[in-house]
């Protein structure tokens, strides 16, 4: 007989304001399930969890270490769970803090640093393994991607086309894509993706990453329909990539469409990014205010949680939800400008715009101006909506 | 009763929104005196990664795998945690456990009650639970003493905290750190039989080949001012390099270099080489002896909030300690200074029996080895 599943719920408004509030219990039965681990029903994840039983009985063995990291990352990133980055990093101990480390241990470690936003110590790995390995179109690949989140696109544009010879043109494309768009040549960029794009078939992977970043750049540039357009085939090609859902999420609240983020991530309520997406649309819905005020709750409670332990990997996050939701201006200026001086995405100009509108800071303001007239991004300020509010 | 609040509640809240986060552990601890409460909640599923709870394979934990191991689960935890009070550790064992809920799941809350052997200015914490798991694991600790709470992290980088620093005010502290100073210099024989070793001729003259009766009070109570501010002045100024990570040196050759400093001082009243200058040997050696009190304040936990105040109350202490000794001392040795008792009894069989000792604790203390560890300093 399968045990009942009592979820030991005590998401409660007075326990999410104060999470350890709630009171401990002994429970009266044996069979009562407390927990619902991560691999249950995810073969990925328990075949993960054998791979590390084998790992701590051989913990120097790289050929077992490796494909535990990869597979830890894998899942961090496809379901927004930090604690797997952890596993990630515990699994590449050895090779942690060497300057001299087997290449494929270096990438994976600056893939965790990246995912835990340290993106000064991933560049540093990046550039270490790049150094002796030029023709790795991996780690070239990496460094462009957090060069370009540094808002560093100069750079991240040479090792994209350091690429040519080593990785598939559409692979090239798209790693110029996101750089070229945010250094003035956005439609250029664009152009060159769709056309590339036009060509069917290479890995599904890719080509849904590659759609992701056309989306993003054509909802920049105002064309809506497109921009839809790359969205939804993305979708169709992986329907569980979380950066694609908040992509998408963010897209519909923008246009209006606050109900139809709701399906999209409805079973997404454990990763912080998406569930603030779902509050953001649930918050303009008469509807659905009752649900609007239990996810405020829980996740004022999670920042809270994550303020305790030191963690700022969502100050983003945390800056849309105190203005947006909070109405804090103040607050949310204040950590859209911490968040400014550690990532340069458009997404972290845009919640610096909006803060420093909100709280009337010209200063703020200023700063954020002088990236748009030096990076030519007016066309993603007035698609965005922000050129009317000065 | 509470099982039907927690279905109620379930049923209230539709979506169980469980959050994905790093893994933490909440601890909290509660200092009365001597007596420790203390209570830890740690995430069942970072208990299932190290100690494999899910026995039966079926991606549930469910109470029964829990209960069952209980011993277990007491003995990973407790085994990862450190706590100490005045340099020497508490004993910390586990009363009950119980099931909570965080925002990221259920948590286990183990709780504890401890002693410590004796009340110190601080508590010294060792947090290594999930080392080598999981990096990104962080332990909150809540500390509360006097109705005054702190919130400490501790991480893989910052896993050894002093915490209890601000508890009483900053008088109440360094009346605390002055009573450790007096403690140490007191129950620290090597550092007084140093002292004394230096100290035993000052009552005497060498007129070779043997030893007089010094005739004035003043001559030798110059003579003890001599070696004791000597003293004084080289263990302040080591101490407080050391205290303050400007000088470090490795613990094993400060203690055996304290013991050796303590075998030629003795030597020296037997065959005599340096005679006026022992002042000069006492500021010499007093060097070394400041690491030493160093390693103690090390133990005892140096507050980072107070760390001048702590560190000069500590010294003072010191030197409190060490003026009491002398003050005993002095006018006794004068008295006795012409006595058999006194030149041999006192200065010659004590001057080599302390030579003998510290020879014993040099070979222990440079070879690491407890072979006459009956015999040896605390």
């Amino acid at each position: 007989m399968r045990p009942e599943f009592i979820l030991i719920v005590a998401v409660s408004l007075a326990a999410s304001c104060a999470p350890a509030a709630a009171k401990p219990f002994v429970p009266d039965r044996d069979d009562l399930v407390l927990e619902r681990l991560p691999e249950k029903g995810d073969p990925a994840l328990a075949e993960l969890k054998r791979m590390r039983a084998v790992l701590l009985t051989r913990p120097r063995d790289l050929k077992i270490a490796i494909p535990v990291a990869r597979r830890a990352i894998d899942a961090a990133l496809r379901l927004g769970d930090p604690r797997f980055l952890g596993e990630a990093q515990a699994a590449l101990g050895p090779w942690w803090n060497d300057d001299d480390v087997p290449p494929a241990a270096m990438l994976l470690r600056a893939s965790v640093k990246q995912s835990q936003h340290d993106f000064t110590g991933s560049i540093v790995d990046l550039d270490r393994v790049v150094a002796r390995h030029p023709e790795l179109a991996q780690a070239r690949l990496a460094r462009a991607t957090v060069l370009t989140v540094l808002g560093r696109y100069g750079e991240a544009l040479r090792d994209c086309e350091a690429l040519v010879r080593h990785a598939s043109s559409i692979v090239v494309v798209a790693c110029q894509a996101a750089p070229a768009s945010l250094s003035g040549n956005a439609k250029t960029a664009y152009d060159d993706l769709v056309r590339t794009l036009a060509h069917p078939g290479g890995d599904a992977g890719v080509r849904e990453w590659a759609l992701t970043i056309a989306g993003e750049i054509a909802a920049r540039l105002g064309d809506f329909a497109a921009a839809e357009r790359h969205f939804v085939d993305a979708l169709a090609l992986d329907p569980t990539d979380a950066y694609l859902k908040g992509a998408y999420s963010d897209f519909l609240l923008d246009r209006g469409r606050p109900r139809e983020v709701l399906p999209l991530v409805a079973h997404d309520t454990r990763n912080d990014v998406l569930l603030l997406r779902l509050a953001l649309a649930e918050q303009g819905l008469p509807d659905r205010q009752a649900a609007f005020a239990g996810h405020r709750a829980e996740i004022a409670a999670r920042f809270d949680a994550a303020r305790r332990r030191g963690d700022s990997v969502h100050r983003r996050e945390q800056a849309r939800f105190r203005l947006f939701i909070e109405h804090d201006a103040a607050g949310a200026l204040a950590l859209a400008r911490e968040n400014w001086a550690a990532q340069r995405e458009p997404a972290d100009l845009r919640v610096l715009l909006e803060a420093a509108h909100a709280a009337g800071n010209r200063d703020a303001l200023r700063v954020a101006m002088r990236w748009v007239d030096d990076h030519g991004l007016e066309r993603f300020v007035a698609a965005a909506g922000l050129d009317r509010r000065s | 009763m509470r099982r039907a609040v927690a279905l109620l509640v379930a049923i209230v809240v539709a979506s169980p929104a469980f959050a994905h986060k790093s893994s933490d552990a909440y601890l909290t601890i509660e200092r009365d005196g001597t007596a420790l409460h203390g209570r830890w909640d740690i995430a069942l599923r970072d208990l299932d990664n190290a100690l494999g709870l899910d026995v039966d394979g079926d991606g549930d934990i469910t109470w029964g795998e829990v209960r069952t191991r209980e011993a277990d689960i007491a003995g990973y935890a407790m085994s990862r945690l450190g706590v100490s009070s005045g340099g020497a550790r508490c004993a910390v064992k586990p009363t009950a456990q119980l099931v909570d809920t965080h925002t990221d799941g259920a948590y286990l809350v183990l709780k504890f009650d401890g002693g410590c052997p004796r009340p110190g200015p601080t508590l010294v914490i060792d947090y290594r639970l999930f080392e080598g798991l999981d990096p990104q694991h962080r332990g909150l600790l809540n500390y509360v003493e006097n109705g005054h709470s702190d919130s400490i992290v501790f991480s893989a980088d910052a896993s050894h905290r002093v915490v209890g620093a601000g508890s009483g005010g900053p008088l109440r502290q360094a009346a605390a750190y002055l009573n450790e100073g007096i403690r140490h210099i007191w129950t620290g024989f090597d550092h007084i039989l140093f002292l004394l070793s230096l100290l035993l001729p000052a009552v005497l003259v060498r007129n070779p080949p043997s030893w007089q009766s010094r005739p004035s009070f003043r001559a030798s109570f110059v003579d003890v001012a001599k070696v004791v501010t000597a003293f004084t002045l080289a263990h302040s100024i080591t101490l407080s390099l050391a205290a303050l990570s400007i000088v470090v040196l490795p613990s094993r050759i400060v203690e055996s270099g304290i013991a050796l400093s303590v075998v030629l001082a003795a030597l020296n009243n037997l065959f005599p080489v340096i005679r006026d200058g022992r002042w000069i040997a006492a500021f010499g050696f007093g060097l070394l002896h400041g690491f030493g009190f160093a390693g103690a304040l090390h133990d005892l936990g140096l507050p980072a909030g107070a760390l001048a105040l702590s560190l000069a109350s500590f010294n003072l202490g010191v030197e409190v300690g060490q003026l009491a000794i002398v003050v005993v001392f002095l006018p006794l040795a004068f008295a006795l200074r012409s006595t058999w008792t006194y030149r041999r009894l006192v200065f010659t069989g004590g001057s080599a029996a302390i030579a003998l000792l510290a020879s014993v604790w040099f070979v222990e203390r440079a070879l690491d080895v407890g072979l006459f560890s009956a015999l040896a300093a605390p």
